[in-house]
């Protein structure tokens, strides 16, 4: 969607709910609200805009559906790295991303940001209960791993300016990266005035495979037994193929 | 072009992937090994996950072996008695092989078992391989060398006693149902068709002769990889069929190229070139263990079985 179409649709959007106008004081919606993951998917970026009454911060957070996952440490056994402890965290969110107009810590007081959890700082995980006893640090560790590993496949990040303003209407991008897995993710935009969230929105989004990579993803894991001896006459049939072509030639 | 492939859940191009199976499969037709021994490696280091990379290089090796066999079958290399035998013996070894790569994946070490397993025999066959075909290089050029007829091995005590026309023997079945069972085994855990442990087994261990012992394992390795596939397709989800194909695309084509060529060059240089390469790989993989990774932690979504 472009630009002026975008506006345009703020404005029926505005106009719509118009009846609404005292408690309305922040509209968003976004470019699209569902993904599909096809063959060519090499990310997306997505658009997010609306309007406000009067000019103040916004605040767009992104939520991913939530993982269990495993943190390893590696270390060295008699010369060589290998993975040593573990810890499982049953509720780490998949995707997170904060898109702000300014830094975090202007718009607002720690105990706001913390009640809203802006800022990947605030994003609490809890400990499964197999997992061995760690002193509070070395847990702290496990903890960060998870931040540095996602940061590293852009999966959780934070930027303080993206969010633009244009008088009373704003837009932000919001990439979401090849590795971004399939699911259920929440965009909740928050209207900030003088450090106080004054209103707040939530949009969903879904990221899906779709088409061909959906059917394949679907086989293998509902009909596995089927799909494993396609993969095997695939391949039979491909060899022998290959074989009579040659001859030929 | 990228490509995203379902299952592996990563973004390649298009054109790396054609070309990796293309090299791989001439190599696999050359010295008459499923080409795992490389591509599995190959795969890890482009980004795609360990456990896809074994899955679906065996799911390619099914393709390239057929293609491969039918080569050698034409040139009647292929013993048909023995190839049975050592596929009863895979299809246990792959089987077991499958389980324990679920276990080991769920322990989080499949990663390591991979990588170790790799060092460990391709360090030992390529070693085994070079220092082998060099003596013979030398000595076929100080003209002396004579290979004794028929030599005695401690196989050739045990029970079971079948006789294999085709590789003119007459032996105990228990040692090749054993290296089936071992071949399958690494089949199942490392990815690879096994030719690299089979070959050097059947001349060195059973004793069969030269000429028949790649189109023999190429039969063996079809039924063995087959089996697989199927097993991992069911206990882990982890055969990428979208890879597969453009691998096996590749590789099928190259595979042809290879099996000429193979004609042309002798045995024990190809199988000096075998160990070079099998050692190659295998320092690499060994730098990768012993460096410090640069971040020492690493994150996994959890199996929840």
């Amino acid at each position: 969607m472009n630009r002026p179409a975008a506006f345009l649709l703020i404005i029926a959007l505005s106009a719509g709910s118009a009846s609404q106008a005292i408690a309305q004081s922040l509209v968003a919606d976004m470019s699209e609200s569902s993904i599909s993951i096809t063959s060519n998917f090499t990310g997306k970026d997505i658009l997010l805009f609306g309007a406000v009454d009067v000019p103040s911060d916004i605040v767009v957070i992104v939520q991913g559906p939530r993982e269990k996952m495993v943190v390893r440490r590696k270390g060295r056994v008699s010369g060589i790295w290998m993975n040593r402890q573990s810890v499982t965290f049953p509720g780490v969110p998949a995707y997170y991303a904060v898109a702000s107009n300014r830094p975090l810590d202007e718009i607002a007081s720690q105990t706001v940001r913390e009640q809203y959890r802006m800022g990947s700082t605030f994003l609490d995980f809890a400990v499964d209960a197999s997992t061995p006893h760690l002193a509070g640090e070395e847990l702290f560790e496990f903890r960060e791993a998870i931040f540095r590993n996602k940061r590293r496949d852009k999966l959780y990040f934070e930027t303080d300016n993206s969010v633009q303003f244009r008088e009373r209407l704003f837009r932000t991008s919001i990439v979401f990266p090849t590795r971004a897995p399939e699911g259920d993710y929440t965009v909740t935009t928050y209207l900030l005035r003088d450090g106080m969230v004054i209103a707040e929105q939530l949009n969903p989004l879904q990221i899906r495979k779709a088409g061909f990579e959906r059917k394949v993803f679907d086989l293998a894991n509902q009909r596995p037994a089927l799909y494993g001896i396609i993969a095997v006459l695939i391949a039979l049939a491909s060899g022998w193929l290959a074989a009579v072509a040659f001859r030929r030639s | 072009m990228q490509i995203y492939f379902p299952i592996a859940e990563i973004s390649l191009n298009i054109f790396l992937v054609l070309g990796m199976g293309g090299g791989v499969g001439f190599l696999s037709g050359l010295f008459g090994v499923g080409g795992g021994f490389l591509m599995t490696p190959l795969l890890i280091f482009i980004g795609v996950p360990p456990a896809v990379a074994v899955a679906t290089e065996a799911n390619q090796i099914v393709a390239a072996s057929v293609s491969g066999v039918i080569a050698h079958w034409r040139r009647s290399n292929v013993d048909l008695k023995m190839g049975l035998v050592l596929v009863v013996g895979g299809v246990f070894g792959s089987t077991v092989g499958s389980f324990l790569f679920k276990f080991l994946r769920e322990m989080g070490q499949i990663d390591l078992v991979i990588s170790l397993s790799f060092v460990l025999f391709l360090g030992v066959v390529g070693s085994l391989m070079l220092v082998e075909s060099v003596r013979l290089i030398l000595r076929s050029r100080k003209g002396g060398y004579r290979k004794k007829a028929h030599q005695h091995y401690w196989a050739h005590g045990l029970p079971f006693k079948m006789r294999f026309h085709k590789s003119k023997l007459y032996i105990s079945v228990i040692p090749p149902i054993l290296v089936g069972f071992f071949v399958g085994l690494l089949a199942a855990i490392m990815g690879v068709g096994g030719g690299f442990i089979m070959i050097p087994a059947m001349i060195y261990l059973l004793g069969m002769p030269t000429s028949v012992v790649v189109g023999t394992s190429l039969f063996q390795i079809i039924f063995v990889t087959a089996n697989v596939t199927f097993l991992h397709s069911i206990n882990t989800q982890t055969v990428d069929v979208v890879l597969a194909v453009l691998l096996l695309a590749g590789a099928v084509i190259g595979a042809q190229f290879g099996a000429r060529v193979s004609g042309m060059l002798r045995g024990e240089q190809l199988r000096a070139l075998l160990g070079i390469i099998v050692l190659a790989v295998c320092a690499k993989l060994i730098f990768d263990l012993v460096f410090e990774p640069s971040d020492l932690f690493s994150i996994g979504r959890a199996i929840t079985k």
